[in-house]
């Protein structure tokens, strides 16, 4: 049979891959630019055919903590939010990092600061990328670009997630959340069974009858302890890092000038490099798919060849660190954005690319 | 082939639904498509917009400088949309939402008295279907065909007695569109 191609919006797609993929539970509250999330999961009503939970909870917090106590028991779980909402989970994704628990929280950025606007932004790489909550962890941030990207990445999520014990992030935007495109949704996959689960999480609150109890605490009072399993949490950061860096490039083979965008920036960059190109501007596109680990290495080989790099961005500069990092400052880079919720169109990039590349 | 639309008018003018039906008929044929709206506090009350692709290949930004065609419903969308038509692309106005039509020489403007229309006709429901009919008298983006499946797809069955109503008002506002 043919794959069927539906229209729909990235949030949308999101609940719909929920369900598809056999998560067993999402929780969550409602907050715009995402709130189409848990309203297609109650208009889904995944409850009555895979068994899947949707709960409204009466918090943010109280949601991620939920998904606390359903990770900690195998359970595939996940919650989604935008910005305000996400400060709201830090404590708990702290907790979910700890206790070395896998699940997924989706964040549909809007401006801030504080309440800010409901409008796209993404203001909130250094939260998700250099902690959000306290202490010594990473999240695995993946940045989608397209309605597609938002209905693979869950399933994608979910596989990091569980290989590396550790909580996955979707770093969406209002623009991701709110545009539809077309999209082929993931191929139905029960949910697991409770032999499956056993199987899989030999570490999970699963009734300890027969066995050794399994303690799910994120608390260690001894310092020599912690400093232990903090060193246990860097090795494990260590080798997703080794192993997980994904990103995309499109005419970069030729490039002179690079520009690194991720999610809804990728797509107008992608246009502005179209129309440079039209002018002879010699532009590629590198594109951070796992914001965290960032594909430094890629980047730092493909910077070799390039006499600049512009970071266009929806906040003041936050991912241009990562990107000045991981070229050791041996390329200029510059960096466009705007703010509080403002959109740039494609014309502004490529004045972007002139006044703060070619004309320096 | 690409064709990059704005729609724009007040909310409850049906713009971002006309968008999705648009974007839907697109799917019918194969194409790319995108549907971005304003989602902000335009759509609780003031104007509303929505910038739908429909194209061959890959499309690339959802968010556009220019665009080949705009149709425009009412006078701050006018205001702020008429210099963002490509020189020689299309600019479609209703004549009711419109006091001061559009200045520009170098684009192609028409009006279709859409809002009129549906009143006389007791369609007012199906104003911006009739708008739609005009957009595809002049651009042929989709066929109608696609249109009235895009409609059998999207609309609950309940509603599906209302389909060849949607079709006539297209096939009115293919009738009433003039340039100007």
């Amino acid at each position: 049979m043919a794959e069927e191609v539906v229209l729909m919006k990235g949030n949308e797609a999101i609940a719909h891959a929920a369900i598809r993929i056999g998560v067993d539970g999402y929780f969550g509250y409602p907050i715009t630019p995402q709130s189409e999330v848990l309203e297609t999961l109650a208009e889904q009503k995944p409850w009555e055919t895979t068994g899947m939970v949707v709960l409204q909870a009466e918090s943010e917090v109280a949601a991620i903590n939920m998904v606390y106590g359903g990770a900690g028991s195998g359970k595939m779980v996940m919650t989604s939010s935008s910005s305000p909402g996400v400060s709201l989970k830090q404590e708990g994704i702290s907790y979910i990092a700890g206790a070395e628990l896998p699940c997924l929280v989706v964040n549909v950025m809007r401006g801030g600061p504080g309440l800010g606007t409901i409008q796209p932004s993404q203001a909130d790489y250094f939260q998700t990328t250099k902690g959000g909550g306290h202490g010594d962890y990473h999240l695995i941030a993946l940045a989608p670009a397209s309605v597609q990207e938002m209905a693979d990445f869950v399933g994608l999520a979910f596989d990091l997630a569980f290989k590396y014990r550790n909580p996955a992030m979707i770093l969406a935007d209002g623009v991701i959340g709110q545009m539809m495109e077309k999209v082929v949704l993931p191929e139905y996959r029960p949910r697991r069974i409770e032999e499956e689960i056993l199987a899989q999480c030999p570490w999970a609150t699963t009734g300890c009858k027969g066995r050794k109890p399994n303690i799910i605490t994120s608390l260690e009072l001894d310092p020599a302890i912690m400093e232990q399993r903090n060193l246990h949490l860097q090795a494990k950061y260590a080798e997703i890092e080794e192993k997980e860096a994904r990103y995309e490039e499109l005419d970069t083979e030729d490039a002179e000038y690079l520009i690194v965008a991720f999610g809804s920036c990728a797509r107008i960059a992608q246009k502005a490099m179209e129309h440079a190109r039209e002018e002879g501007i010699k532009v590629g596109l590198f594109r951070p798919i796992t914001l965290w680990p960032f594909p430094s290495k890629a980047l730092k080989e493909r910077a070799k060849q390039v006499k600049g790099i512009l970071t266009v961005e929806l906040n003041s500069g936050q991912m241009i660190e990562d990107v000045r990092l991981a070229v050791e400052c041996k390329v200029p880079v510059e960096h466009f954005g705007r703010l509080g919720g403002i959109v740039p169109d494609p014309d502004e990039v490529i004045e972007a690319i002139k006044e703060k590349l070619i004309q320096k | 082939m690409k064709e990059e639309i704005i729609i724009a008018g007040f909310g409850g003018q049906g713009v971002l639904s006309m968008g999705k039906i648009l974007a839907y008929s697109g799917l019918m044929e194969n194409k790319e498509v995108t549907w971005m709206p304003a989602y902000g506090p335009e759509q609780r009350g003031g104007t509303a917009n929505v910038t739908v692709i429909v194209s061959d290949e890959r499309i690339s930004s959802p968010i556009l400088s220019k665009y080949d065609t705009a149709i425009i419903l009412n006078q701050p969308s006018l205001a702020k949309f008429e210099n963002k038509v490509k020189p020689g692309g299309v600019l479609i106005y209703d004549g009711y939402g419109i006091i001061n039509p559009p200045t520009r020489k170098d684009i192609h403007v028409y009006r279709i008295d859409a809002m009129d229309e549906a009143n006389e006709r007791k369609m007012a429901k199906t104003f911006n279907m009739i708008v739609l009919g005009g957009l595809l008298k002049i651009r042929p983006i989709v066929s109608i065909e696609s249109v009235v499946k895009a409609l059998r797809k999207t609309l609950p069955e309940r509603h599906h007695h209302l389909i060849p109503m949607n079709e006539e008002a297209i096939r009115i506002g293919m009738d009433i569109i003039k340039e100007v």
